[in-house]
């Protein structure tokens, strides 16, 4: 087992503690970086979303995640940095301009939420954020001339210095990776310095963060506004990657996805975005798998078990029925997240921390250093 | 002119009369003592100090400045920290960055230079963290410096609190209670870090306490409260003497 010995200020500082970071983080992204030459073309579609998702995963940590303000309004931010950019495209303002604009427009925008934010908390937040993705929805809708309404936008390809970068080819799949690294790293640099404690002090206490100087309300502000500006540099990327954009696929039910990636993944951890991100788009493959294929797995099981050829038949079309059923993706969705919620709080990465551990400790690891406990000293008062 | 004053202080909910026309002065370097009965109002007045509360009536004046109407962020600005009855720590946060969000009112580096982590940010942080270093050996919080602060016991927090207002390098600094929940060792131990801040840092102590002994060995002067009311101000035996606080505390 390793043991860190700080001899210097810089060792809490630093990003990577010691080599091992590294050394595993390098090798990760050397398989990133080859990946386009060994992956089917579907898979590398799938490696792009989850991109996108994890830039927007990280987004929502900061204001959910590190400032503890609920936020289901994310797919709202997606689609204003999207519509940011298919608008300025159709007047040939170049890629590097109208992705900038939609970050920014975007991030003003947050920080307009913010401010009624400002004296609401917990659940009335979130209704708040909920209200503001339907308002840009319905805007989305009405405002034809801008967003030419319920039949949506065209995007054509990323025209990056003269070249045309279609949507599946590499390199569009390496400038999502880059948007990804880069809010990555300016998310650690953030939680390093002043206003990513006064961040996590606001989650955790807001009278104790007053009392220390953090003035909660610009904070919180501030908050709002970088997660929405990632939000939509990830908008403009999701517009390019769909090259098709209507109000319809920025929905509640996009929002709640956001969310299910941090919680899935694992609050209070950047790890916990990407891991959240893997796993919500590659579940949607997985489901359409087990739409397409289960009635017929279920039917011969039925078959072995003696049933006659009619029954088995009649099973499968009644498998293949319900699982066509309207929602039942959405309450497979409240499933999982009922059940992380229950049984791993602390989200896929909270398992691999303990899995992590267990083999650094092997054979010494008790199932008890993670057994959840209530302490009672946490005061509720000046709340 | 007085280094810390309240002026008729008064905070009322509706009808009732939490702190009740309070003034009083704390001179620089001293330590002063509230005691009371308990709904006496001197954790209000704390509330009130840190601007939690906004009083109903009096003003309240820090360094000949008016502060009254400060924004509650600015008052730890100015140098004032506080410490909380019942623990106010970042539960979910290592020691470290505790004693860090201390040292907000110091920081001066931009969100964009943050977000690139800039020399002048890295050298920032430096600073910051020799000055927590410093509070840390003072305090001789050595082993706890990355635990998460839900893991420890309630003792440390305590000291931790206190870690973390001295962090801001505070001239003014209340303790709310610094001694409820601990142990009689502990209690030793807090009493002599008291000393310490007077004599050794220089900061002027304003405490609300309830342990008598503590009071008796640590205050310049005490002021007993009731029902929001000053009832006497002295040095500490003649307050504990005085027939009026012998009343207020056993009953006439």
């Amino acid at each position: 087992m390793r043991f860190l010995f700080k001899t210097d200020y810089e060792d809490d500082i630093r990003l990577f503690p010691h080599s091992g970071y590294v050394a595993s983080y390098g090798l990760l992204l050397a398989v990133l970086l080859i990946a386009p030459y060994v992956l089917s073309s579907y898979l590398m579609s799938q490696l792009v979303f989850v991109c996108i998702y994890a830039t927007v995963g990280v987004a929502l940590m900061i204001l959910t995640g590190f400032t503890g303000q609920a936020s289901l309004g994310h797919a709202a931010f997606l689609a204003i940095g999207a519509y940011t950019a298919a608008y300025l495209q159709k007047y040939n303002v170049p890629f590097p301009v109208y992705f900038l604009a939609a970050g920014v427009l975007t991030g003003c925008i947050g920080a307009l939420v913010g401010f009624p934010a400002l004296r609401l908390q917990g659940i009335y937040l979130v209704i708040a954020t909920i209200s503001f993705a339907f308002i840009v929805e319905e805007i989305l809708a009405r405002w034809e001339s801008v967003t030419n309404g319920n039949e949506g936008l065209r995007v054509k390809a990323v025209s990056l210095l003269g070249v045309t970068v279609s949507r599946d080819s590499p390199t569009f799949y390496f400038l999502c990776l880059a948007v990804l690294v880069l809010t990555i790293v300016g998310t650690l640099n953030l939680l390093r310095s002043p206003t990513g404690r006064a961040f996590v002090a606001i989650r955790d206490s807001e009278t104790a963060a007053r009392s220390m100087g953090v003035n909660v309300a610009l904070y919180k502000v501030k908050s709002f506004a970088i997660s929405a500006a990632i939000t939509g540099f990830a908008g403009v990327l999701f517009a390019h990657k769909l090259s098709f954009i209507s109000p319809e696929m920025f929905t509640l039910q996009l929002s709640i996805e956001f969310i299910m990636v941090i919680l899935i993944g694992g609050t209070f951890s950047l790890h916990g975005a990407v891991l959240g991100a893997i796993f919500i788009v590659m579940i949607d493959p997985f489901l359409t798998y087990l739409k397409d294929d289960m009635p017929g797995i279920i039917a011969g099981i039925a078959a072995t078990f003696g049933a006659g050829t009619a029954t088995a038949a009649n099973i499968q079309s009644k498998v293949a029925a319900f699982a066509s059923l309207n929602g039942l993706k959405g309450a497979i969705y409240g499933i999982i997240i009922m059940l992380f919620v229950l049984f791993e709080p602390l989200g896929i990465y909270g398992r691999w921390l303990k899995i992590k551990l267990f083999f650094q400790l092997f054979p010494l690891y008790k199932r008890a250093t993670f057994k959840r406990q209530k302490i009672y000293v946490k005061s509720e008062r000046n709340r | 002119m007085s280094y810390f004053r309240a002026e008729n202080l008064s905070l009322h909910f509706g009808g009732l009369k939490a702190v009740d026309a309070v003034s009083f002065a704390v001179e620089k370097g001293e330590i002063l003592s509230i005691i009371g009965p308990n709904g006496a109002g001197k954790s209000s007045i704390f509330n009130l100090i840190s601007r939690i509360y906004r009083p109903t009536s009096g003003r309240i004046f820090f360094e000949d400045q008016d502060i009254t109407e400060e924004p509650p962020y600015d008052i730890a600005r100015l140098g004032i920290a506080r410490t909380f009855q019942n623990i106010e720590l970042f539960e979910n946060a290592t020691v470290l960055s505790n004693l860090l969000v201390g040292r907000h009112r110091h920081s001066s580096t931009q969100l964009w230079q943050e977000l690139l982590f800039l020399p002048s940010v890295r050298a920032g942080e430096k600073v910051h963290r020799r000055r927590v270093e410093q509070v840390i050996e003072f305090l001789d919080l050595e082993p706890y410096r990355d635990k998460l602060i839900s893991g420890l016991p309630y003792g440390v927090r305590k000291v931790i609190e206190l870690a973390r207002a001295l962090c801001s390098e505070p001239k003014l600094i209340l303790l709310d209670e610094p001694s409820s929940g601990l142990n009689v060792e502990e209690t030793d131990d807090m009493s002599f870090w008291i000393r310490d801040l007077k004599n050794e840092l220089g900061v002027t102590v304003l405490m609300v306490e309830h342990d008598m002994t503590l009071v008796n060995r640590v205050s310049d002067r005490v002021i007993a409260l009731n029902y929001g009311r000053v009832l006497v101000m002295g040095s500490p035996t003649e307050v504990q003497q005085h027939p009026d606080v012998v009343a207020a505390y056993l009953g006439a």
